[in-house]
This record gives structure tokens, C-alpha cells and sequence, in this order.
């Protein structure tokens, strides 16, 4: 490695990192959507032409029309202010689920990295246990316990993918924890509160960028699932995957009531995964390094 | 010149690993003393024991056995609390500068790390100050305050550990092949500024270093390690002049001399380093030695000194005979 | 440089990386010779080009980012610049052949060290497996390896060892010329004493000319006819060994020397260069080492300074320090 009083030759950092994810053109366009998305959820109030809740029953099933763009549903609701107010909902549920998951697996993770021995044992085997049912059955279980709502909701599914950060940040720490910063750090008298939190978890960041994207996309889907046969989101709240199951009963007569929330869940999904993509490919060389 | 009391006196200091294979005698009862102010070189080969001596001494790791006494006091005994006081007088540059920073934290952060965690500076603006004076010191321009690792090259990395390292005041430092890592030109730079330290604050150092040639120019005396022993102590100077431990002989020999012309008898030794797990009886280096005897497979050498200040670890110091049947035959 | 039937003539050779930031010249106008059975030591710090001049002997500048500007590499009279790859691939290890820093990762860990031998045997001759892994065997024997240990896999031998085995590979097709890029640089000071050791008695048996890579002036003054100090891309003393060390020419060779601690003499502080090597994407006008130099002129900024010969074979690219005769002063 060239020894230079500048600046090295290639880019490190976070401008590195924003410089190679630049050049990925698929994340660029997931970054976008990600963008227009947010954007409606924050201005759903002013973009959604009509209410989602309100009945007009006048207008039932109605197809596409200039009246309402994306058509109506069984109660005569507009499925495009449906949709927009959803995007709200759908994302919020994927952060904050994915936030629950990350602070309580990320917290797990790390204290079984760093002590090891029983602590790690314990805490590991606990998080195989949890990993051996299938997430959603996971997720459903706690639904069904927890009963429904939208906080029900965020919780079960943050719950059930918590093993998956607790193994991702666990690896991290375990290799991070035999580096010469840390011993650094214990021979000031840091204490290991201090390193965890100060030293190690920052080091972390490029896989938790990584998992956590990702994990919003599968938050969003197992929410949709749960949304699909009743758990969570109650009607008359307009959660895309319970728009699906909604129209599920009139998909041959009017496909669109479930065309366009399927669309708008796999728009959103597909964007965040050439979005987590391209972070992992970005963050990579820095890792390298 | 003799003071009453030498600041470290270290006895028969033991590491031991578990492994898989059996005990690892990283460092295998190791005695030796510093004075206040002196550099104590410890040199030796990977395997040797040195970096996890520097550890163990200012309990980085937890020590098997022994006492480590620093004034008077065997710091081995301390309570976690107590120890974190000793923490500031007791201080460690590390060897890589590229592993040894925290590569989220700025430059003013990596110095700013003992201070808080001791709680010395509580004022920011006291902090501050005592940072730029630090960086000052070690010669680090102090707009590079809020640079970060990675821009920086290596030797400007090692001041960042060396600033940190003088942040709580301290009175001991244990330098872990500070310069080994960097380029030659960098390293008599920072080889400068670590001496003119030490003459302006007076530090005590150990400067542990497989490089003989740079050992010598930095301490007063010097220990040679060997598989977790110390084979050979003495002032720098005769050391070189007159090495009495075969091994010591043998690295000396082994070290290719930047001067044409001046082609050396090369004591070339046979075989590998043996392994520091679950070690025979006798002594360490009797398999690799030129001069082994039978008493030697059997008998581990002690640590004696042969004459005032010179310690050897070898039944047959100044009296070394070739052993019968040794060729240059390699395996 | 001489006029003798040269196995190896670099000529104005220049090599850039193009990255994001700029573009780095590696090596520029490098202009260099071996005589067949001469060994040559390439001296400079990290970064100064020296493995990116041998990558170009070799044909292995990765490309991208790196690129060939210009230049010529003429071994035994033809230019490797011009070869395809096919062509190169016949010459690497056949006739050229190089060993790298790290034995650890050299070697295959699955496969045994006869067979990575043989592998390299197999690629450059017309024989039956039977007979290349008793070739293999001979190397051994050769690099101090007993026989009996052709079976094993690299993890079973120590670092020295693993290099001996790196030593075999590249020697197996007896290559006119070995290039070898920092070889002991890993090794434990006794342990490089052994694989020196063997390095010079395979020069007295095996007549191949040695391209010695290193930071490290004691090896070169052991194992080297000639030096070639790099800085900065560029070459800015070469000499046969002895000059060199009498009487070194350049500035910055000067300073090497300086910042090296003598094992003989006593001195408190070493004279050590100010500041760092350049940017390489942002070399300084004229003279690259000028801004550090401590007898740099207002001229050394302006232009470039050629190779001048100082004395026969001696050349020094410094028109201040560098002059015809010099050493007869001292």
C-alpha cells in the first residue's frame, strides 16, 4: 500500500462508499423509488385524491376510469389513495419491525460475540431454537398471541427475523473483537461496555447496512402475508397485502383490485433489494480492505 | 548509578495457552528487572514469547504465574479497579498501525480515548488543548485533528498510537515492534522522535523487535528470547561485541550486514523453530544448537550471570565446544 | 549500459494505473539491463514501482486498471511488450520465472508439494507424469528437502520451508531468469539466513540470473552484482554493488543509508529524510525526490534529471551530487 501524506489513492469512507454505489445503475433506481415512495407516505394527506376509508358504494368494483385512476373495490374506495396511504403504512412497519429486530437481536448478538464462552452458548442456542420454526410461523404465533393491530404487527414480525441480526452482528463482533484497536481500547481502561458500544458496533455498520435493507423487504412481505389471512392491520386500514387478500375472492372478475397492491409490493421489495445489493457490493471493498 | 530499588522487577513470569495440542508455553518463567528511565530491548524470533511477555506485564493478558512488581508492587495481585489507576502509568504501542486505530474515529477521537475513559480532561476545551499539545509532541500537524486512519500513511498512523499512548502521563511504555511495520525512512524518523521522548519525559521502554540492528540503537540492555525464555541479557554493547548464547550468536551471524565486502562466517542453524506447545525437559535450544551435549537434553539451563550485568542461559557459555558429528546438513 | 548480448534490456518502460482519483504512474521511463548469470537488486521503499516493473517482465499488470504507456522489454533480444499471451504464457516459468513475498499463499493447500512441482514441469515439457514427479523429487533434493517429504501438503512444512518448496516451482524448468519480489521479507531472521544460504548455492550450480527484489540493503549487498535504487517510478541510481556502497551517488540513496541503524557504530540519531514519498497521482514537477532533498536547487524542480554515468556503470540521476568523479574526493 503506497505510504502518502494525501489521501490514498482510491476512495474510502462514505464518499467511497456513495462513489461505487453510483455506478451500480440498478440500486440507483431502487434509491429512487425508495425516494418517491417515502415521499407519498409523507405526503399521502395531500397526494391521495380520496380518503381510503371512505365507502361509496356507488361505484363498486369499478375498473380503471378517469374518476378513479386505479379503479375501486368491494366497497367503492379509491384503490390509488388506498394504495398511497398504505405505502405509509407498509413502510413504516418495515423500519420499525426491522428496528425492534436489530436492537434486540444486534444487542443478543453482540454480547454473545464479545464474551463468549457460556454466555455465548446460551444465547446462541436460544437463537437456534428460534430459527428452526420458519419465520412467518414465527411471526404468525406471535400475532395470533399478541392479537391485532398495527403495533402487534411491527412487533411480530420484528421478533421473528431477531435471530437472523443476532447471527449476522455476532460474526462481526467475533472478528472484530480480536483486533488490535480493541486491546487498544482495554489497555486505556476502556471498560467493555465502552468497547461494544464505541468501538465494535460502528465497525459493524456494512453488514447491518446490508441485512437491514434486505430486512425491510422481507418485513414488508411477512407483514403483507400476515395482513393476508387476518392478523395484524385490521380493516378499514389500507395495509397492501391485506388489499390483496381483500380482492383475492374477485380475482377473475376484477383482477385489478389485486394487480395493483401485488405491483406495489413487488415494486417496493424489488427496489430495496437492488438497493441492499448494491450497498453489499459497495460496502465490499472497503471491507477488504 | 545503582538506585535502590528498580521500578520493574519481574519473577518468573508465566503465560500459558490451552490449545487443542496441549500447553502452549507462550512465556515460561521469565525474571529480569528495569531501572527507572532505561529501554530494556527484547528481542527474539516468532514464537519467541516477547509480544505476549509485553502483554502479559502490563496484564493486556492474565498471567499463569509469577509476580510483576512495578515500585515495589506485584500489579498482578491488583483489583480490576486499582489496575485501571495503574492503567495511566502503564502504557502500550502497538506494531500495527493499520489494526491498532479504530478506523471509525478521528485522530483528535483516537487521542481524546484515554482521556475520557479516565475521566482526565473533564472540560472539552482542556481536552482539546491537551490533544493539540500531544500532537505537537509527536509531531503531528494539528490540522489533521479531524482526519481519520485511512487517509493517513503509516508512520503518521504509529504517532497517532504513540500520541495516544503519552495521553495519561505515564511512566512505562511497552513498545510492540512500533517501527516494524514501516518503511525504512519512516522508521528512523519515528526511531528519533521515540529517543528524543525519552530524553525529554524520561519514560522507561521495553521495545520488543525481531530486528537486532534496530534494538541495539534504541536500549540500554537486551534480552534474547527463545521459546518463551530469556537465553541472554546484557547491555547492548557487549552483547554485540561478545554474544555468549549460541542463539545469540547465531541471530547475530544470521543478519545480513548493509556493508559490501564485510561477508560474515554465517552460523547457519538446522531446522525450523520448534513448536512452544507441551516443550521436552532440558534445554529449548539444544536441538537446533552446534554445541549441544547430553547434559544439555537433559538439564534446562538456568539464567545466571556470568559477570556483572551479563546473564546466559547455557551450561557451556564461554566455554562452547562443537558438538561431535553436526554438519551443515539440512532436512 | 554495455554493449554485451543482454538477457534482460528495459527500455523507457512507463506503467500507469488509472483509478478513480487519478491516475498513478507506477513506473515511469524505466530504463534498465541484466547481463545473462548477473544478479540484480531492485531497491526502494513501498510504492517506488518495484513490483509493478517485474508484473510487466511477467505480462501480469492487471489491466484494468493498469496499462502499459510505453516502452520496450527486450529479454534474450525480443520484445515481451509485443507477445501475445499464449506466448507469454510459455515464457512464465519457462523461461522466466518469479517467487513472491508470502509462501503462505503461494502454494496450493490441497495439493502436495511434488505435484505443484510437477504441475509447473508438466506445463513447459513434453513428459509423462511419472517422470515429472521424480523431476519434482530432484528439486526437492535440490532446495534441501528430503525425498520423503514430496507427499505432504504445504500446511506440514514451516514458513522457511514452504519457500524452498516456492524456490523448486519456479526453478523446475531451469529459467534463464528468476525474478524474486521481496522472497525473505516474511521469514524469521535465521530462517531467511537458511533460504540465503541456499539461494547462494544454487547460484553456484544452476546458472540463472537473479532480479532480487528488497527493501533490505544488507541482502543486496550479499547477493547482488548490481543495484538499481527506485523512487517514485523511476530508477535514480544504478551501480554495481560495491560503488554503491562506497560511494552512492543519489541523494535519496544517501538517505536509506542514513536511516538504516548501524549494528557497528553508536550514533544517538539517525539522519533521517524529512517527510514521505509523494502522491503518486501527483508526482512533483522535475526532480520526484526534490522536495525532500536536502541539496534540491531551484533547477530540480524544473526539469526531469537524466541518468548520468559517473563513473563506468555507475549512473546516478541527480545533476547536483551526482558528478563524474566524485568519489575521488573522499
Amino acid at each position: 500500500m503506497a505510504q502518502t501524506g494525501k489521501a490514498s489513492v482510491e476512495f474510502t469512507g462514505f464518499a467511497g462508499v456513495f462513489h461505487r454505489l453510483k455506478k451500480n445503475k440498478m440500486s440507483i433506481v431502487g434509491i429512487i423509488v425508495l425516494i418517491i415512495l417515502a415521499l407519498i407516505a409523507i405526503f399521502a394527506n395531500f397526494l391521495a385524491p380520496y380518503s381510503y376509508s371512505k365507502q361509496n358504494l356507488a361505484h363498486q368494483f369499478e375498473p380503471p376510469s378517469k374518476q378513479f385512476l386505479l379503479g375501486t373495490d368491494e366497497y367503492g374506495r379509491d384503490i390509488l389513495s388506498r394504495l398511497i396511504f398504505g405505502a405509509r403504512i407498509s413502510l413504516l412497519i418495515g423500519f420499525i419491525a426491522v428496528g425492534i429486530a436489530l436492537v434486540s437481536g444486534g444487542t443478543l448478538g453482540a454480547i454473545a460475540g464479545y464474551y463468549g464462552g457460556i454466555v455465548d452458548e446460551v444465547i446462541m442456542r436460544i437463537m437456534d431454537i428460534l430459527l428452526s420454526i420458519p419465520s412467518t410461523l414465527l411471526a404468525i404465533s406471535i400475532a395470533a398471541t399478541l392479537g391485532p393491530g398495527l403495533f402487534n404487527l411491527m412487533i411480530a414480525v420484528g421478533l421473528s427475523s431477531l435471530p437472523q441480526y443476532a447471527r449476522v452482528i455476532r460474526g462481526s463482533v467475533l472478528s472484530l473483537r480480536e483486533q488490535e484497536f480493541v486491546e487498544a481500547a482495554k489497555a486505556v481502561g476502556s471498560s467493555n461496555f465502552r468497547i461494544i458500544l464505541k468501538h465494535i458496533i460502528p465497525n459493524c455498520m456494512a453488514p447491518i447496512i446490508v441485512q437491514s435493507t434486505l430486512g425491510v423487504a422481507m418485513a414488508i412481505l411477512t407483514a403483507s402475508g400476515l395482513s393476508f389471512i387476518g392478523l395484524g392491520i385490521q380493516p378499514p386500514y389500507p395495509e397492501w397485502g391485506a388489499m390483496l387478500s381483500g380482492g383475492r375472492g374477485y380475482i377473475r372478475d376484477f383482477p385489478h383490485m389485486t394487480a395493483f397492491p401485488g405491483l406495489a409490493i413487488m415494486i417496493t421489495i424489488l427496489a430495496l433489494n437492488y438497493l441492499g445489493d448494491g450497498l453489499r457490493d459497495a460496502l465490499d471493498p472497503k471491507l477488504k480492505r | 548509578m545503582e538506585q535502590t530499588h528498580p521500578m520493574v522487577e519481574v519473577t518468573n513470569l508465566k503465560k500459558y495457552f490451552k490449545t487443542k495440542r496441549g500447553m502452549l508455553h507462550a512465556v515460561d518463567g521469565v525474571s529480569f528487572s528495569i531501572r527507572k528511565g532505561e529501554t530494556l530491548g527484547l528481542v527474539g524470533e516468532s514464537g519467541c514469547g516477547k509480544s505476549t511477555l509485553g502483554r502479559v506485564m502490563i496484564r493486556l493478558l492474565d498471567a499463569t504465574g509469577g509476580e510483576v512488581k512495578f515500585w515495589g508492587e506485584d500489579i498482578l495481585t491488583y483489583s480490576a479497579r486499582k489496575m485501571k489507576g495503574m492503567r495511566k502509568k502503564v502504557q502500550i504501542v502497538f506494531q500495527d498501525p493499520y489494526s491498532s486505530l479504530n478506523p471509525r474515529l478521528s485522530v483528535s477521537e483516537l487521542i481524546a480515548e484515554p482521556l475520557l475513559v479516565n475521566s482526565v480532561y473533564p472540560s472539552a476545551t482542556d481536552r482539546n488543548r491537551k490533544i493539540g499539545e500531544l500532537m505537537d509532541t509527536v509531531g503531528l500537524a494539528r490540522r489533521l485533528m479531524n482526519a481519520y486512519p485511512h487517509e493517513l500513511d503509516g508512520g503518521r498512523r504509529q504517532r497517532i498510537g504513540i500520541a495516544r499512548s503519552l495521553a495519561l502521563s505515564p511512566e512505562f511504555i511497552v513498545l510492540d515492534e512500533p517501527v516494524s511495520a514501516l518503511d525504512v525512512c519512516i522508521q528512523a524518523q519515528i526511531l528519533n522522535l521515540l529517543n528524543s521522548l525519552q530524553k525529554q519525559f524520561g519514560y522507561t521502554y521495553v521495545f520488543i523487535s525481531h530486528n537486532l540492528s534496530v534494538v541495539k540503537h534504541v536500549s540500554d540492555r537486551i534480552a534474547v528470547m527463545y521459546l518463551g525464555k530469556i537465553v541472554e541479557l546484557s547491555d547492548y554493547k557487549s552483547l554485540f561485541v561478545e554474544p555468549l548464547h549460541p542463539y545469540t550468536q547465531a541471530l547475530l551471524s544470521a543478519i545480513p550486514l548493509p556493508k559490501f565486502g564485510k561477508k560474515r562466517d554465517r552460523i547457519i542453524l538446522e531446522g525450523d523453530v520448534p513448536s512452544p506447545i507441551e516443550p521436552p525437559e532440558g534445554c529449548r535450544f539444544q536441538v537446533r544448537c552446534p554445541y549441544s551435549q547430553d547434559v544439555c537434553r537433559e538439564k534446562t539451563p538456568e539464567l545466571r550471570e556470568l559477570e556483572p550485568g551479563r546473564f546466559v542461559a547455557c551450561h557451556f557459555a564461554r566455554s562452547l565446544v562443537p558438538a561431535a558429528g553436526k554438519s551443515g546438513q539440512q532436512n | 549500459m554495455e554493449d554485451k548480448k543482454l538477457l534482460l534490456d528495459i527500455q523507457d518502460l512507463s506503467i500507469h494505473y488509472v483509478v478513480e482519483s487519478g491516475t498513478v504512474h507506477a513506473v515511469e521511463n524505466l530504463n534498465l539491463s541484466l547481463a545473462p548469470g548477473e544478479n540484480l537488486g531492485f531497491v526502494g521503499e513501498t510504492g517506488a514501482g518495484k513490483t509493478t516493473t517485474a508484473l510487466g517482465i511477467m505480462g501480469l499488470v492487471p489491466n484494468p486498471p493498469g496499462k502499459i504507456i510505453s516502452g520496450k522489454i527486450l529479454f534474450e533480444g525480443e520484445d515481451l511488450l509485443e507477445k501475445t499471451e499464449e506466448q507469454m504464457r510459455s515464457i512464465r516459468g519457462g523461461k522466466i520465472a518469479m517467487i513472491f513475498q508470502d509462501p503462505m499463499t503461494s502454494l496450493n493447500p490441497v495439493m502436495t508439494v511434488d505435484k505443484q512441482i510437477a504441475e509447473m514441469v508438466l506445463l513447459h515439457n513434453k513428459l509423462t507424469e511419472q517422470q515429472a514427479l521424480e523431476r519434482a523429487e530432484e528439486m526437492l533434493e535440490l532446495v534441501g528437502i528430503k525425498r520423503e517429504r514430496a507427499k505432504d501438503y504445504p500446511h506440514q512444512f514451516s514458513g522457511g520451508m514452504k519457500q524452498r518448496v516456492v524456490i523448486a516451482i519456479a526453478l523446475a524448468c531451469n529459467p534463464t531468469l528468476l525474478i524474486a519480489d521481496e522472497p525473505t521479507t516474511a521469514l524469521d531472521v535465521t530462517i531467511q539466513a537458511q533460504v540465503l544460504e541456499l539461494m547462494h548455492e544454487l547460484r553456484r550450480k544452476i546458472n540463472t540470473s537473479l532480479i532480487m527484489i528488497t527493501h533490505d540493503l544488507g541482502i543486496v549487498a550479499e547477493m547482488c552484482d548490481k543495484v538499481a535504487i527506485m523512487y517514485a517510478g523511476k530508477v535514480v541510481e544504478y551501480a554495481p554493488t560495491e560503488a554503491l556502497f562506497t560511494h552512492p551517488g543519489h541523494p535519496y540513496t544517501e538517505g536509506l543509508f542514513n536511516s538504516i541503524p548501524d549494528l557497528d557504530s553508536d550514533e544517538e540519531e539517525l539522519k533521517v529524510i524529512q517527510g514521505l514519498m509523494p502522491d503518486p497521482t501527483d508526482l512533483p514537477s522535475g526532480c520526484a525526490f526534490h522536495p525532500r532533498c536536502p541539496y534540491a536547487v531551484e533547477a530540480c524542480s524544473k526539469g526531469v534529471p537524466p541518468m548520468v554515468e559517473i563513473e563506468p556503470g555507475h549512473f546516478v540521476a541527480c545533476p547536483v551530487r551526482g558528478k563524474p568523479y566524485l568519489h575521488l574526493g573522499k
